[in-house]
């Protein structure tokens, strides 16, 4: 890709910030949602919340990324501005950056919040700022998986719906509440294909000191690397056979 | 080498076919204009010229080069204005003609420059701050067209531009697409609107189920129209005795009357004009008016067309009389 072609996807991807971040339902999903987990563990078990709380980095950052995909995505398909798109001299890689980058960035943003907001009010470890890359590298996966979802669906309340029946079984076997050391082997094989298994367990190893992990780190960032490589190079494809549907 | 050209262009919709062996040749310059009810495949040719679809069988060509082959150097030498005004709702005026120079990698300086020179071009300066959303139809509608012309480009296709507008809107949006023209862009538009294709274009074609049935000039097409000349005579008392001695006239095969005016269906329009002055002088009668009544664009598509053109300019599917000639 240009950098021509990457200046015009980052100006898409400013558009879409300004525009879209503040939609009620990117609001309710992607904020609200992860906030009421919080609070339901905090109000639980006020002590113990630190244990969860790579999980609850993982959630809040499945949840942000892949909610702005159901709204930039889908209702722009509705409302003729991915049209627009399409009839500026944009190439499919381009487009599919622009509209990736806007999940990844408030993936990103909510993640790093939540994260900093833990390390204060439980003295978590800084880790020299790696949970950063293992929050930045799993928005953009949980994007991009975002983007999958929202090119096949025509409307945001559709995105939504498909989203959660990968996100909520996503969150009950990642070991997000439960550490995946604790599931039955079936489930454990299951949380071995999900990405958000390997971003929860890489913010173990770095947040908990390696308590209740399941994978070696390197292992969390290669598949979780492999993950976001796989997701572009299959959005990228579908991205191409569905232009036209797209209009 | 043509502003737009198109060769055997085809699309199939699975067994549907959209446009059907489309050959077309605009020079640079033209307001060309594509006639056709809903469903004709306007739009989808359109989209194939635009670099948006491509083509089942044929070529599209703009300026030469192959929309299919290089889309995004098409998309950079067209403007687009679709059918629908989709503009970013919650965006300004102002910056959506500053996205849209982003979008097609205008150098910064000239962002907010051509922003605001389109907006005054187009009578949008005092909206500049308003969201999309709150401009009137109108308004979106000349908007739209303003974020097409941002970057200059040298044809602008217009689909259905004044669709939805009220008369005055309509009207001044003509004026505009006109005025784009004289200043020497190429345009393309679509329209199934008869008198908004006879007002604007160069030349007109008919496109009826994906078939150019039809190009020429409105005069053109108006020549092919076969049948007798007519007359309309206008005068405050069109009686008994006027009427006798113009229905006996040898000129006149044929006579009626609507309110003060009289219809005369006439074998020759100069023999006809003669005779009826002179029948009119002979018997005294005060003339408001006698004009000879020329086929319009509306009677030469009816006839080459079959279609119903009241359920055409309704919007509604047109039903065919017969098969097209």
């Amino acid at each position: 890709m240009t950098r021509t072609q990457l200046i015009r996807a980052w100006h898409i991807t400013l558009k879409d910030i300004r525009t879209y971040y503040l939609k009620p339902p990117l609001i309710s999903w992607g904020i609200l949602l992860p906030a009421v987990f919080i609070l339901a563990f905090y109000l639980r078990a006020p002590g113990d919340i630190h244990t969860v709380a790579p999980g609850l980095i993982g959630l809040t950052v499945l949840f942000g990324a892949t909610s702005v995909e159901a709204v930039v995505i889908a209702f722009e398909k509705r409302t003729g501005g991915l049209e627009r798109l399409l009839m500026a001299p944009l190439a499919p890689e381009a487009l599919l950056v622009a509209k990736a980058a806007s999940g990844a960035i408030f993936g990103i943003v909510t993640g790093t919040v939540v994260w900093l907001l833990s390390t204060v009010a439980w003295s978590l470890p800084l880790a020299y700022g790696a949970p950063l890359l293992v929050i930045m590298l799993g928005s953009v996966t949980f994007s991009l998986l975002g983007v999958l979802i929202s090119l096949v669906m025509r409307e945001v309340f559709d995105a939504m719906t498909v989203s959660n029946l990968l996100r909520f079984p996503m969150i009950f076997l990642s070991g997000v509440f439960v550490p995946i050391a604790g599931l039955a082997l079936p489930l454990q094989v299951v949380a071995s294909l999900l990405p958000l298994s390997y971003t929860v367990d890489a913010l173990r190893h770095l947040l908990l000191g390696g308590s209740q992990t399941f994978y070696p780190l390197w292992l969390d960032l290669a598949v979780s690397a492999s993950f976001a490589i796989a997701l572009y190079a299959t959005a990228l494809a579908l991205l191409r056979r569905r232009l036209e549907d797209l209009l | 080498m043509y502003a737009v050209e198109t060769r055997g262009l085809t699309r199939r919709y699975g067994q549907l076919v959209a446009v059907d062996h489309l050959d077309l040749a605009l020079p640079r310059g033209e307001l060309f204009a594509f006639l056709g009810p809903n469903g004709a495949g306007k739009t989808t040719t359109i989209r194939m010229l635009t670099g948006l679809i491509r083509p089942t069988e044929g070529t599209a060509l703009i300026e030469g080069i192959d929309t299919a082959r290089d889309p995004l150097a098409t998309k950079a030498l067209v403007g687009v204005v679709p059918e629908r005004s989709n503009l970013y709702a919650e965006l300004s005026a102002r910056d959506n003609l500053i996205f849209a120079a982003q979008l097609y990698g205008l150098p910064r300086r000239l962002w907010r420059a051509r922003a605001d020179d389109l907006l005054a071009r187009f009578g949008l300066s005092e909206r500049a701050d308003s969201p999309f959303a709150t401009l009137s139809a109108g308004m979106k509608r000349r908007l739209t067209i303003a974020a097409a012309l941002v970057h200059e480009p040298a044809i602008l296709f217009l689909d259905e531009p004044t669709i939805g507008l009220d008369v005055h809107s309509a009207r001044s949006l003509r004026a505009l697409i006109r005025e784009l023209n004289q200043g020497g862009v190429t345009v393309f538009l679509t329209t199934h609107l008869i008198a908004e294709a006879e007002q604007l274009a160069h030349r007109v074609g008919i496109i009826v189920r994906g078939r150019l049935i039809a190009l020429d000039t409105p005069a053109g097409l108006r020549s092919r129209v076969q049948g007798e000349s007519a007359l309309e005579l206008v005068t405050p008392d069109p009686g008994e005795e006027l009427m006798a001695a113009l229905g006996a006239l040898p000129a006149v095969s044929s006579l009626s009357r609507s309110g003060d005016t009289l219809h005369l269906t006439v074998d020759s329009v100069d023999r006809a004009l003669y005779e009826v002055a002179e029948t009119t002088w002979r018997l005294g009668v005060r003339v408001l008016a006698i004009r000879s009544v020329t086929p319009s664009l509306e009677d030469a598509f009816v006839q080459l067309t079959h279609l119903d053109v009241e359920a055409m300019q309704g919007g509604t599917a047109p039903q065919r009389k017969g098969a097209p000639q």
